[in-house]
């Protein structure tokens, strides 16, 4: 045998007392180990601790608020036409006196534009071919995307949980239902319904809205079904049908309460998308029409004077690319957050 | 006998996000050549680590080895490269894991995952190996192995998995075999089956065998020596007799104690208090000491060395220093005798009948062609105030048959009368609300029974708010139900991911009693628990039953806790009651040849029993050959029904007067 | 491209299985009714397939049925436009009965379309569309397929070495190209890729079509997205077959990482990419409208958007009709092939 008696145990002395017996009278009552903490402090704590899914939360903060106010931070309005300062590149006080930050007001053959065309007011961003203020203009921008992608996350969100909801709970012949007319539209490519749509209903944000929600909500629908009928075989909704619960209990205080977390990264995954597809729409000759303006058709504009005036071109995706990024990183830690595989 | 592995001092780390868990606290040990060495412990205990660091299998990026070493054939297993390593896994030190669903590749032809080691660590090839695989399939039972090498893994079932596993881990005739719960995800028949492999084949070819496992009762089975541990540390090991019949530390003690046995006749099992300890944040001293109704006041400054107390035996407890008061026997506290069970029923008869069920059927259609019969013409009754079991393999139908009988399902066919009424007729809203105030449930998983988005107070209550009772006093209502759950209010607020399984399945009990049912059935409650938690719910229904005068039906696959538990059984077999009778009956006088089966494949922690017992072993087959055809519940006794055809009945009863002679 | 499909497929990597693909659903379902009471795996695959194709034709005599109202209501289309000159009204008048009830038009545009007659397109003289998209299919065909076996191939390495190299510089590196890959709007990629590489370096064409070097950037820019999305996907698969009980049996019987992650990882873990495989197809080809356009690519995808803003609306519902038939029968094929890779799938039963 190895072991042996602990070497110390003949050397160190213990006192008798230490022997008594400790008469734990009642031995301590059933004790927690674990913080109190909700679900959601839970799921916050974790995105906390996710770095890059909680910087793409603050962009997204940042661009939200620069849209609402960023249209109003200059006198500019974002229709306004003057010919006398078309193409300006981007000058910005004080940041104009470091060379490398580009925003001197120079163009690419380094021809001081401000100088050369007489303005002597600031562009952030620059102007466009027709003298209109970018930063202006960008902002305004952003708040229609932003605003067709929220609306269509949102309808997105109330047909594509009521539909999952209702085909998963009541199941049976109407689930069955449910499910085949989800089997034919899924078969439908996405951007051929919204340009079939737009044709007929004429670009418009509502149009494009509508032409993305059409068959933008099956992806909900699906992933709410998927987890709703996971969960009705869960055994604390079958003891709460055991108590005696109405449907509408076991619906909102047991299913749709538990549904939160996969509900929230679809939206949250919504947006970017919805974002990407207005853009591309208007890319292909179906976006929004003059004056309105979405980052897309600037993204579309500003391309076709890339090669000269880049400035445009380059703002513009910059904030188009940053906002789905943002929203994509927050997606992703939103789903590790909600993983509850993470959770034990 | 010679040392093959020897283990020293290891300590074994995990880092996870919230801080170091110490799985392993200094464990040492060594095997002998040829033997089977049982390392038993709860979940946490580290068993499974230290089993997996024999082999360096931990995952290397969030596991320490701290210090120690395991010495393999003169070299430290912990330092060798891990081109060294691979050439020992697989070749010398083989591994068969828990859950034969996970443990094969779902994609690769379970021929070639045999072959892999073989090719791996000998210089066969072709059709050599092929004729190796084939006889290694032969060797752990499969038949048809030339045509089977060729399958997939879920073309075999669970039992048949295991099988291959083993015969993996045989391919080239290892030293050590390290079977870390091989048994655990099956079921008791096939358990012992795998169980007769292991040692036919350790026999066969002189293997050494770390067998880990959480089940005394497989320990007594299969083990020469026991170690058993306790939060990362070996609190007791010695030679199987030793530690069964000797035992000495409190802990092994209160384990064995835990576990009901046929022949137990105490109203009370004796179980451990408390949760096992926070790897993550350890007490000081024993880690024991506060579940330990025995404790010196040194278990709380110093944690006990190993004392030794044969050759071979060793218990690390403060109790063995020569300065300990020598301490009488763990108090055997409820052996005053209970009335004698007779009179008891004859008393439940006398009150009538609670339920009475009538040729229920429950069919599951999957498709046009294909329905699954999950129960199939059964009729039992349940007395008021008795507890009911109802035993059974997995896929027997005994949990279908609860949710039966409380509407979770839609009854097929069949009569279903609780306190005089038909539940079938339960319909209008008013009725069902009524139906579910007197018929309640406790379900399985204590990870899944409880919504993890709402308070304690909120889940234990839902019942209260549900029928409106007890308003205005909701809240004292939910501290009255946890303190007679065993609880504090200082739980209320608390949120279910914040528990343990055993405080979870007290909240839901807590949620069952809270309406005042008259009857529960409880799915299963304790098999997802561990044994010292076991023991806590199962005396926590007793007391319930007693004090409320409840009616249960309790569902299990364990039938010794069943048998401890209820007054009467059925026992399930694919979708039937093949037998019923009183417990003490059923388990003195089975009948059934799948009874017979079941009782002999169960494990008792009773190592020199088990030495003696014979399996009886159920040739599903040639039962089903036989004709079946007016097989009905036959009463071949007072109160004892076997499914039987009428030729049997007379076989059976005949069998019956001979014994009573 | 991200767009619905995108979504879809990032979906997928939030609830796993159950929604990845028709065939998936079907998988789980049946592992819950047993697979012995299916009978054999060659009886549900064909079952299967009956009702996928079933589906298909649904699914397209809807969009046949959307593009017909379309070109009866939508004013300037040829249905309906006044403007035409009388000549050509009548061709049309007799090619699909337009003095007929609107039903019997229905079938007549339904039995044209069955014989492949997808209409005439009136901006180029009256020539049918079917012609049109077989002259122009052979560019796109090129690009898509180069951008999808490019961004395949990259996607899958970043994707695999992400795994093996958990939580290191490789793994944060390559979900970092990754999620810009997502992120970034192909045509900003494809604009900036025009600037920099052609415009300003002048090491490539920047634009038409010419020999491979042409191909080169419109590939590059239509690969991106594919290289992102499988890489998320195989990193995903990859760690969660990693964590698979089987790759520590492997790991037990004496193999090396390298075999244990060729012979059991990437096998298993490369059986579900293949179900992202349709959508993603899908997704370059729309993506290939704008690429085509940007690089004037003189493919399907642009002349599809010319299309557009010329207004012709025969090509319109032609080439859609064409998109639509091409996406679903994709879509088919990869889950198909799906059942027929995936053993569990394939063979079922056997004698448990």
């Amino acid at each position: 045998m190895v072991i042996k008696h602990d070497e110390n145990l003949k050397v160190k002395k213990y006192t008798p007392d230490l022997f008594e017996p400790s008469n734990q009278d009642a031995i301590k009552r059933e004790q927690i180990m674990r913080p109190e903490q909700s679900f959601w402090q839970d799921a916050w704590n974790r995105l906390k601790k996710n770095k890059a899914a909680f910087l793409g939360l603050l962009i997204i903060a940042g661009v939200i608020l620069l849209a609402i106010f960023g249209p109003y931070m200059n006198s500019h309005g974002y229709d306004e036409q003057d010919l006398t300062r078309t193409n300006l590149p981007p000058k910005i006080p004080v940041l104009e006196n470091i060379s490398f930050l580009g925003v001197d007001g120079k163009d690419i053959r380094n021809v001081d534009q401000y100088a050369s065309k007489n303005v002597d007011e600031f562009f952030w961003f620059g102007t466009d071919e027709l003298g209109r203020d970018l930063w202006t203009r960008v902002w305004q921008g952003t708040r229609i995307s932003l605003y067709i992608a929220f609306l269509a996350a949102t309808i997105d969100l109330i047909i594509g949980v009521a539909y999952g909801a209702i085909s998963s709970f009541y199941g049976g012949r109407l689930d069955t239902l449910m499910q085949r007319i989800i089997e034919v539209l899924v078969g439908i490519p996405g951007l051929i319904v919204n340009i079939l749509l737009i044709l007929i209903l004429k670009p418009g944000i509502l149009s494009i809205t509508l032409a993305m929600v059409i068959v933008g909500w099956i992806g909900m629908a699906r992933i709410v079904r998927a987890q709703i009928l996971k969960l009705k075989g869960q055994e604390y909704v079958l003891a709460s049908k055991t108590l005696g619960a109405s449907n509408q209990r076991l619906i909102w205080k047991h299913l749709i309460p538990n549904t939160f977390g996969p509900i929230i990264v679809v939206t949250t995954f919504t947006i970017p998308g919805a974002i990407f597809t207005e853009a591309l729409l208007s890319f292909i000759g179906l976006g929004l029409q003059p004056p309105v303006a979405s980052l897309g058709t600037i993204v579309n504009d500003s391309y076709k004077l890339l090669r000269i005036y880049p400035h445009g071109m380059i703002v513009s995706s910059i904030i188009i690319s940053l906002i789905m990024i943002s929203f994509n990183l927050l997606g992703d830690g939103l789903r590790d957050a909600f993983d509850p595989k993470m959770r034990k | 006998m010679d040392n093959i592995l020897q283990v020293k001092n290891l300590h074994v780390s995990f880092d996870t996000y919230a801080g170091e868990v110490q799985a392993v606290r200094g464990v040492s040990f060594d095997l002998k050549a040829g033997e089977t060495l049982a390392i038993v412990g709860e979940s946490g205990s580290g068993k499974s680590v230290t089993s997996k660091s024999l082999v360096r299998l931990n995952p290397p990026d969030s596991t320490r080895v701290k210090n120690g070493e395991i010495l393999f054939e003169g070299k430290n297993i912990l330092n060798i490269t891990e081109q060294e390593m691979r050439k020992i896994r697989g070749a010398d030190i083989a591994m068969i894991f828990q859950d034969p669903m996970t443990a094969l590749n779902p994609t690769m032809t379970i021929g070639k995952q045999i072959a892999e080691s073989i090719r791996k660590h000998t210089s066969m090839g072709g059709a050599k190996v092929k004729e190796r695989v084939i006889e290694l399939l032969q060797m752990v039972g499969i038949k048809d192995a030339e045509i089977r090498i060729k399958q997939y893994p879920h073309q075999f079932s669970g039992g048949m998995r295991q099988r291959i596993v083993i015969a993996m881990a045989l391919a080239c005739e290892p030293k050590i075999i390290i079977a870390d719960e091989p048994t655990t995800a099956l079921d008791v028949s096939i358990q012992a089956q795998i169980l007769e492999l292991l040692k036919h084949i350790q026999q066969q070819m002189g293997l050494s065998i770390v067998f880990i496992t959480h089940d005394l009762g497989v320990v007594a089975k299969m083990a020469d020596r026991v170690a058993v541990m306790y939060a990362g540390k070996i609190i007791e090991i010695g030679l199987v007799d030793e530690v069964f019949y000797k035992t000495t530390h409190p802990y092994t003690k209160g384990l064995l104690a835990a576990m009901p046995r046929p022949n137990m006749m105490s109203d009370e099992l004796y179980s451990i208090p408390g949760s096992p300890p926070d790897l993550l944040n350890l007490p000081q001293g024993d880690a024991f000491a506060e579940r330990n109704k025995q404790a010196l006041k040194i278990d709380f400054l110093e944690e006990p060395p190993l004392f030794q107390i044969s050759d071979t035996h060793f218990a690390a407890t403060w109790l063995l220093h020569e300065l300990a008061p020598k301490t009488a026997p763990l108090e055997n506290k409820s052996v005053n005798p209970i009335p004698s069970n007779h009179a008891l029923e004859k008393d439940r008869i006398a009150k009538g009948n609670l339920i009475l069920v009538k040729g229920l059927k429950q069919y599951f259609k999957l498709d046009k062609h294909n329905t699954v019969k999950a129960v199939d013409d059964i009729s039992f009754n349940i007395y008021k105030g008795e507890i009911f079991g109802l035993v059974g393999e997995s896929g027997c139908g005994k949990s279908t048959t609860g949710r039966s009988l409380i509407k979770l399902n839609e009854m097929t066919e069949g009569e279903v009368i609780i306190d005089g009424k038909d539940i079938r007729k339960v319909k209008s809203k008013k009725e069902l609300l009524e139906f579910n105030r007197k018929v309640q449930m406790i379900f399985q998983d204590p990870y899944s029974s409880l919504n993890p988005r709402m308070k304690v107070a909120d889940i234990i209550a839902e019942g209260l708010d549900i029928h409106q009772l007890n308003l205005g006093q909701r809240q004292e209502k939910v501290y009255e139900l946890l303190e007679t759950v065993g609880l504090n209010k200082e739980h209320a607020n608390r949120y279910p991911h914040e528990f343990s399984g055993g405080q979870r399945q007290r909240i839901g009990i807590a949620r069952a009693l809270a309406v005042e049912p008259d009857f529960i059935i409880a799915d299963e409650p304790i098999s997802a628990l561990d044994v010292s938690i076991q023991a806590q719910i199962v005396n926590l229904l007793k007391k319930l039953q007693k004090e409320k005068g409840l009616t249960y039906l309790f569902i299990a696959h364990d039938l010794s806790m069943v048998k401890y538990i209820s007054d009467r059984i059925g026992v399930m077999y694919r979708g039937k009651i093949v037998e019923m009778a009183s417990s003490e009956e059923l388990y003195g006088n089975p009948i059934h040849p799948y009874t017979k089966s079941l009782l002999s494949a169960l494990p008792l922690p009773d190592p020199l029993l088990e030495r003696e017992r014979k399996r009886i072993i159920f040739d599903d087959k040639s039962h089903e050959g036989r004709n079946r055809e007016n097989e009905i519940l036959r009463e071949v006794r007072e109160g004892h029904f076997v499914m039987c055809t009428e030729q049997e009945y007379e076989e059976y009863k005949k069998n019956l007067e001979v014994v009573a002679h | 491209m991200i767009d619905y499909f995108e979504y879809k497929i990032k979906i997928c990597l939030v609830v796993s299985v159950e929604t990845r693909s028709g065939m998936k659903i079907a998988y789980n379902n049946m592992e819950m009714k047993d697979f012995n009471l299916m009978g054999d795996g060659g009886y549900f695959m064909f079952r299967y397939i009956m009702s996928r194709i079933g589906y298909m034709f649904v699914t397209l005599f809807i969009i046949i049925l959307l593009s017909f109202v379309l070109m009866q209501t939508l004013p300037g289309s040829p249905f309906n436009d006044e403007k035409l000159p009388p000549a050509q009204k009548e061709i049309l008048y007799e090619k699909y009965g337009l003095d007929k009830p609107v039903a019997e038009q229905f079938v007549i545009y339904l039995k044209n379309l069955s014989q492949g007659d997808l209409g005439v397109s009136f901006t180029f003289d009256n020539r049918p569309v079917t012609k049109i998209i077989s002259e122009r299919i052979g560019a796109s065909a090129v690009l898509g397929i180069q951008a999808i076996l490019l961004g395949t191939m990259v996607g899958l390495l970043l994707g695999i070495l992400a795994a093996l190299r958990h939580n290191s510089f490789w793994d944060y590196g390559a979900m970092l190209i990754a999620v810009l890959g997502i992120s970034i709007p192909s045509f900003v990629f494809a604009g900036f890729l025009q600037y920099w590489v052609g415009v300003k370096l002048e090491w490539l064409p920047i634009a038409f079509w010419g020999g491979f070097e042409y191909s080169i950037l419109p590939t590059f820019a239509l690969s991106v997205s594919v290289v992102a999305t499988i890489a998320r996907f195989t990193r995903i698969e990859m760690l969660e077959v990693l964590g698979q009980e089987y790759i520590i049996t492997a790991k037990s019987k004496g193999l090396s990482s390298f075999e244990i992650i060729g012979k059991h990882g990437i096998r298993n873990a490369l059986i579900p990419i293949i179900t992202i495989i349709g959508p993603l197809i899908v997704n370059t080809i729309t993506g290939s409208l704008v690429i085509e356009k940007i690089f004037s690519i003189p493919g399907l995808g642009e002349q599809f958007v010319n299309s557009i803003i010329t207004n012709d609306y025969q090509l319109i519902m032609g080439t859609t009709i064409f998109y639509a038939v091409l996406f679903i029968v994709v879509v088919l094929i990869v889950d198909i092939l799906y059942g027929f890779i995936d053993p569990r799938i394939r063979v079922a039963g056997g004698n448990r």
